[in-house]
Parts: structure tokens; sequence; C-alpha cells
């Protein structure tokens, strides 16, 4: 299995880099892995971050996509609730990228 | 004789074939088998009858699991991990009704 | 999309006994991504994935239960429950952690007969 270290600290990770344990996560771990994938973290791109967590802890998934970008649109906003934007923060994707620094597993119907 | 069940009453005949075919003993529900000791379930009035000739108890973890902690019926025990080995040691035989 | 199918989910396995209840939540939220008309029927001992109060710590398996309150958000609406098997296993609506409608077994039937596909779990 492969494994980052962040302040002297193992995590373990899977082959993709994503977190195995949720649990262990924290903002610096979130940091290291904002840089693993060439992102500066600004307050909106934690904003997401932190919305991607509360979703988790609400409803244990991650969400696909087109539900993250509804529901973020809802809660910060609807300038906000758009793909330009939260492609904007993460290029790569706002699920595959902002669930691995948020901590969280891939999203179900992420193909 | 300890008789182990990890199945539902109403997806599966393997509680029932057990209280027909063993003399009795202990039974431990297990699994999916503990909604057979929860208040309103078709099968309870079944088990219930069968109370004098088997004791019944019922893993703790798999009945909060299933969140029918609030309903078990009277008359059953329940019985955590520690509780499951002690029946397991304290009975001569073992038999888990695949 | 003039190709969109009617899709519908049988769930008749209680939770965490066997893995049934939760490939299919797995199958229905990747189905969710294609647009079709999903709706979900929970019937015998299906119904029993939808009870409150789920607390999987002593197990040692990922209580999923709260994942059938995101669906909403995932545009799946139709959610169907057999009357009479929620009455064999002891348990009202109120029993329930989603709003769903609940149905007679002959409106269980009819409504099968309305769909495309039928994915049984």
């Amino acid at each position: 299995m492969a494994s980052i270290e962040v302040n002297g600290k193992s995590y373990e990770t899977d082959e993709e880099g994503y977190l195995i344990d949720l649990a262990e996560w924290n903002p610096e771990v979130g940091n290291f892995l904002a840089q693993s994938e060439n992102i500066e973290m600004t307050d909106q791109h934690w904003e997401v971050i932190n919305f991607l967590r509360e979703y988790f802890e609400e409803y244990q998934i991650a969400p696909a996509v087109r539900v993250l970008t509804k529901a973020i649109g809802k809660k910060l906003g609807p300038e906000k609730g758009t793909s330009e934007y939260l492609y904007g923060l993460f290029p790569y994707g706002p699920g595959k990228q902002a669930c691995k620094i948020a901590g969280l597993p891939k999203p179900t119907g992420c193909i | 004789m300890l008789h182990i069940i990890n199945r539902s009453p109403l997806a599966d005949k393997a509680l029932e074939n057990c209280l027909n075919t063993a003399t009795g003993g202990d039974i431990l529900l297990i699994e999916d088998a503990v909604y057979a000791a929860t208040k309103g379930n078709a099968f309870e009035s079944r088990l219930r009858a069968a109370m004098g000739k088997f004791k019944i108890n019922v893993l703790r973890p798999d009945l909060e699991a299933r969140g029918m902690a609030d309903r078990l019926v009277d008359g059953a025990k329940l019985v955590d991990y520690a509780g499951f080995v002690e029946l397991a040691v304290a009975n001569k035989t073992c038999q888990s009704w695949l | 999309m003039s190709d969109v199918k009617k899709f519908m989910f049988v769930n008749r396995k209680a939770p965490y006994g066997t893995i049934y209840a939760l490939e299919s939540l797995e199958v229905v939220l990747i189905t969710a991504a294609f647009d079709q008309d999903v709706s979900l029927m929970f019937t015998d001992d299906g119904v029993f994935q939808l009870k409150k109060g789920q607390q999987t710590k002593g197990i040692e398996t990922k209580n999923f239960s709260p994942t059938y309150r995101a669906l909403e958000g995932y545009d799946i609406e139709k959610l169907y429950v057999d009357r009479e098997s929620l009455q064999e296993r002891g348990l009202t609506e109120d029993d329930l952690l989603v709003d769903v409608k609940v149905l007679s077994r002959a409106e269980v039937g009819a409504l099968m007969d309305e769909q495309d596909v039928i994915l049984s779990f």
C-alpha cells in the first residue's frame, strides 16, 4: 500500500493517492494532497473542501459532480454552483481532485 | 447443544427447520436472524412458542446494526461477542444452520 | 432525450447479512448519472434497508443507511414500499428514514408491468 508523510506522520493511501482512513484527515494533510495536485489552496477552495466533508458526514458518500454543483449552488450561492467555477478551482475535476484533497473516497458513479 | 442461525426467518427456512428438528438447548440468533426476535415480526409468535423448549439468545451488535435494538421480544437474551464465546464453550456441541 | 427508459430496482434483502442491499444502492447512484427514469421498490426483507436508527459500530461495517437520504439530491424521488412487507415485520412508515409511497401488492405488480428494465437485488 502507498503512503504519504505529513509533519513526520505517515498516512496510508490507495494507489491513486486517496486517503484510506478519512478519520485521519486534517487541514495539513489537505494542503499536502493539494500540493501533490499542484493546487494552491485559497478560501474558495476550502469552502468546497469543507462542504464535501460535511456532505460525506451526512450521507456517507462523496457526491457525483452534478449533485455537488447543484448542492454548492444552494449552499454557497448560485454564482458558485456552476461547473465553470468548480473546474476553475479544481481543473482535473471537482469530484476527483477535491474529494482527494478532502480525504474522501472517489465519488460513486465517477466513471 | 448450541444452535446458531444467521438467516432472516421470513426469507429462509433455517430457523423454522431448527425449531422443528432440534430437541432443545440454546439458540443464538446472529446477522439477519436477529429479526426473528423483534416485536411485530410475523415469526414472533412462532419464536415465543419455542421459548419453553429453547433458550433464545440474540447477538446485540447485529441487532443494533439493523436499527432494531428498541424492539427485542420479551424472553430473549441479548449477548455480546464475549457471550457468544461463552455459549460456545458452555455447550458440548455447536451447530450452524447454514 | 428521447431514449429515456423506466428502470426499477427491486430490493428484497435485509442490509448487512448479504451484500445485495449495498450493491443495489451503488448501482442506483451510478444509474442516476444517465438521466433515466429510476424508481426503487422495497419489498420482503428489503424494507429493513430503510429502518431508522441503524448503528453498525459493533459489527465494524459501514452504515450505508444515511445514503438513502442523499437519493433526493440525485433526483431519485420514486421510492416505493410494499405495505404487506412492512406489516409482516412490525414496521410502519414512521420507522423509515426517507419519505416513501406505500403500495398494495396489486399496485406493486402493476408498477412492475410499466417498467422497461427491472434489476433485482
